[in-house]
């Protein structure tokens, strides 16, 4: 990666994530599931990066290790923090990392669960807040209203409990109790995919708002491609959790390198009939990172195999500036992009 | 691809409009709440919903009453007992349960008859002869025999007395057993401690039941193996033989109250294990929530995020749980007192009653030595009635 070390917010190097797969009466160590293997990437301040890809591909686990919701099995994560230095969050221990929580905070893809049911919003989103030395009640109500009215929900409200209240109506509670640290990174996970479209917009223009007032810088991981052209700089996309391409999202959207981020964007909804045809559906299922094929794993459903790529892993290289790929073809092929 | 900006138009978003004051127009009102009663429903707290979900289970509700009415009886059973429970008088043996009149030439004036005693002298059985012409009037509230109330509160003031001759040889409510105590009496005595063995027991089952389940399911791995494995293995015991192995083993030189103790123990010592795999089970969905995830990322402790997060969400399964634990507790009592190896008389337990109607004889003879059973049932199904009610009322989706 070539960026200049000192424009990055956060640099994730090599990381890895196996969850072991027990078996028997001695819960022996059976196998392993790769679900973060080797990825690298790096997010630049007040943008927004996306990582996309199918359910089960990493995306989620990614996000997850960044925030130490999950410890990375190797790996770093360089995080700069608000008074310049440089932390290697992968290795803090439980003590190191709570003053970096304030840094780097969360909003959940299900609104119904990420909501502790038995507590109002004051609790909910003053919670942060009250862990975090503001022990003054009167003081945590007054910025609870604040953020609550930055959310756009009514501060008379903060006595309800989360039943009340819609999907759209409980996002807003989850973005406002990420923001109540004064987060520089926030991580998205899949925000606006339990909602409905039209709530998901109100959501996505709320995030975008925010980010330019507060100065966020978003990784929002999502698997609706339409979502993540609307709002992101940058885009990454992952497959079998392995990072197969990463550019501008103009570049990725228009021309992309990779046969599997081709497929990806022909089975984006198209509202005109006509265009509908050149879907390219994918043989096979999503390889089962347990047991990935060799070589490249997407090359028993890629349409352009070549006998190199049951053979040898490709790696992530830069074919045009910002432009990374992971595909042996990646110079020769002409892949369709956007229409 | 179309335009994604076509389905995502902007609106007034709150910060556009930010600065001094914020309009009504401001806010999202997606559904405002209107109604004092919707109102009332966004307020309220998980256990104010659960009450109001409990309330509409009328089955739950009757026998929660019935419940109250049995730990009534538990605070106030000398008060309603007549006789000292103890008290035996061979000439009073298997008496008949004696019928009550409340009226009195069209007056409201409770009353029964004198019955006299003989002994029958073709097959020496003893028959009792009620004498209508001796009229007993019943007297409310009157002095008795002297108690403490809870232990602690002397008094001799009883529910039920008669006017003119001792209480103990006119009054036969539900008749006597063969050594001639009064059953009503006993039956009172015999409720305070079935309904307070099992509460006993429950509690130490509660204790190490959310502990040791708690403790599985929060760490799991090795401890967690190990203490499931533990409860496999107690789960496989078969009971009654260990039962009547440890009762066996209860010296027996020792007084009814550390007998009493000793069972209630032995009970709960195997009784945990059904509690400690319900919470098991709820904090290992739990771990799992993503509220539980964004308290971790707030920074909570661990001891915060078990017992402002994870303990209050399981709170009413456990209340439930253990509501279902009472009766299975009552009757384990019962069924061991009734084989012999639980309390043993001079206890008065609902087993120790029953254990008086084990043969034929009894049955044949004298039939209303088995009412008994009857508050033992009417305790169980008001027990698992009120905890279907309520975990239906915890939980109306599961």
């Amino acid at each position: 990666m070539k960026a200049t070390q000192d424009q990055l917010l956060l640099e994730v190097k090599n990381l890895r994530k196996f969850f072991p797969i027990r078996r028997g009466f001695l819960q022996r160590i059976v196998g392993q599931v790769r679900a973060v293997d080797d990825v690298s990437f790096f997010i630049r301040p007040g943008e927004t990066f996306s990582l996309v890809g199918e359910s089960g591909c990493g995306k989620t686990t990614t996000s997850r290790c960044i925030l130490r919701a999950v410890r990375p099995t190797s790996g770093q994560i360089l995080f700069r923090t608000g008074d310049g230095r440089v932390v290697d969050v992968a290795a803090l221990s439980a003590d190191e990392l709570k003053p970096l929580r304030r840094e780097m905070q969360m909003i959940f893809q299900d609104p119904f669960s990420s909501l502790n049911p038995r507590m109002t919003l004051l609790d909910i989103v003053g919670e942060p807040l009250l862990v975090n030395g503001m022990t003054d009640r009167a003081a945590r109500t007054e910025r609870v209203a604040e953020l609550l009215k930055l959310v756009g929900l009514r501060p008379e409200y903060m006595r309800r409990f989360p039943h009340a209240f819609s999907g759209g109506q409980r996002q807003r509670i989850g973005i406002a109790r990420a923001l109540a640290l004064h987060p520089r990174l926030v991580v998205a996970d899949e925000p606006v995919s339990a909602l409905d479209v039209s709530v998901q917009a109100q959501i996505l223009n709320l995030m975008l708002d925010l980010q330019s007032e507060l100065g966020l810088t978003y990784l929002f991981v999502a698997h609706d491609l339409s979502v993540v052209k609307h709002i992101s700089e940058r885009v990454a996309v992952m497959y079998v959790g392995r990072l197969v391409e990463m550019a501008p999202t103009q570049d990725l959207f228009y021309t992309p390198k990779h046969p599997y981020t081709e497929a990806l964007l022909s089975a984006v909804p198209k509202p005109d009939p006509r265009l509908r045809s050149k879907r390219i559906v994918l043989q096979g299922s999503v390889a089962d990172p347990a047991n990935p094929p060799s070589g490249c794993y997407f090359h028993p459903r890629c349409r352009y195999a070549a006998d190199i790529c049951s053979r040898a892993t490709p790696t992530l290289v830069e074919l045009e500036p910002g432009h990374f790929v992971a595909c042996h073809r990646a110079a020769e092929l002409k892949l369709t992009g956007v229409v | 691809m179309a335009e994604p900006e076509q389905d995502l138009k902007p609106h007034a978003t709150p910060s556009s409009s930010q600065g001094e004051g914020w309009g009504e127009g401001d806010f999202l009102d997606e559904d405002v709440t209107t109604t004092e009663a919707e109102e009332r429903i966004s307020v309220a707290t998980a256990g104010q919903l659960m009450w109001w979900r409990f309330r509409k289970h009328r089955l739950a509700m009757v026998s929660a009453v019935v419940l109250i009415i049995f730990y009534l009886v538990v605070i106030f059973a000398p008060f309603l007992a007549y006789v000292d429970p103890e008290l035996s008088e061979a000439q009073r043996s298997l008496m008949p349960p004696q019928p009550v009149h409340l009226f009195r030439e069209g007056r409201f004036e409770p009353h029964v008859y004198a019955v006299k005693g003989a002994r029958d002298p073709k097959t020496f059985k003893r028959v009792y002869v009620t004498d209508p012409n001796t009229v007993i009037p019943l007297r409310f509230f009157v002095k008795g025999f002297p108690y403490k109330l809870l232990g602690v509160i002397p008094s001799d003031i009883h529910l039920l007395g008669v006017e003119g001759v001792p209480v103990e040889e006119a009054l036969f409510i539900l008749g006597t057993d063969l050594n001639g105590r009064d059953l009503w009496s006993r039956l009172m005595f015999a409720t305070q401690m079935s309904l307070t063995i099992g509460l006993a027991a429950v509690a130490i089952s509660l204790f190490l039941g959310v502990l040791l389940g708690g403790i599985s399911g929060y760490f799991s791995g090795t401890v967690d193996t190990l203490i499931q494995r533990v409860i496999e293995i107690l789960r496989s015991l078969p009971t009654i033989p260990l039962w009547m192995g440890l009762a066996a083993a209860l010296p027996g030189s020792w007084p009814v109250q550390r007998v009493y103790l000793a069972i209630t123990i032995i009970i709960s010592l195997l009784g945990w294990t059904e509690l400690a795999r319900v919470v098991r089970g709820r904090f290992l969905t739990l771990r799992e929530e993503d509220f539980i995830t964004a308290a971790e990322l707030a920074g909570c402790s661990r001891m915060r995020i078990i017992f402002r997060h994870m303990v209050p969400s399981f709170l009413s399964h456990i209340i439930a749980a253990t509501t279902l634990a009472i009766p299975a507790m009552i009757i384990s009592e019962t069924s061991l007192s009734f084989l012999g190896l639980g309390l043993r008389p001079p206890a008065i337990s609902w087993g120790v009653l029953l254990e008086q109607a084990q043969n034929i004889q009894a049955l044949a003879i004298s039939p209303w030595l088995l009412l008994p059973a009857i508050p033992v049932i009417l305790a169980v199904l008001a027990f698992n009635f009120v905890g279907d009610g309520l975990r239906d009322a915890a939980d109306p989706y599961g």
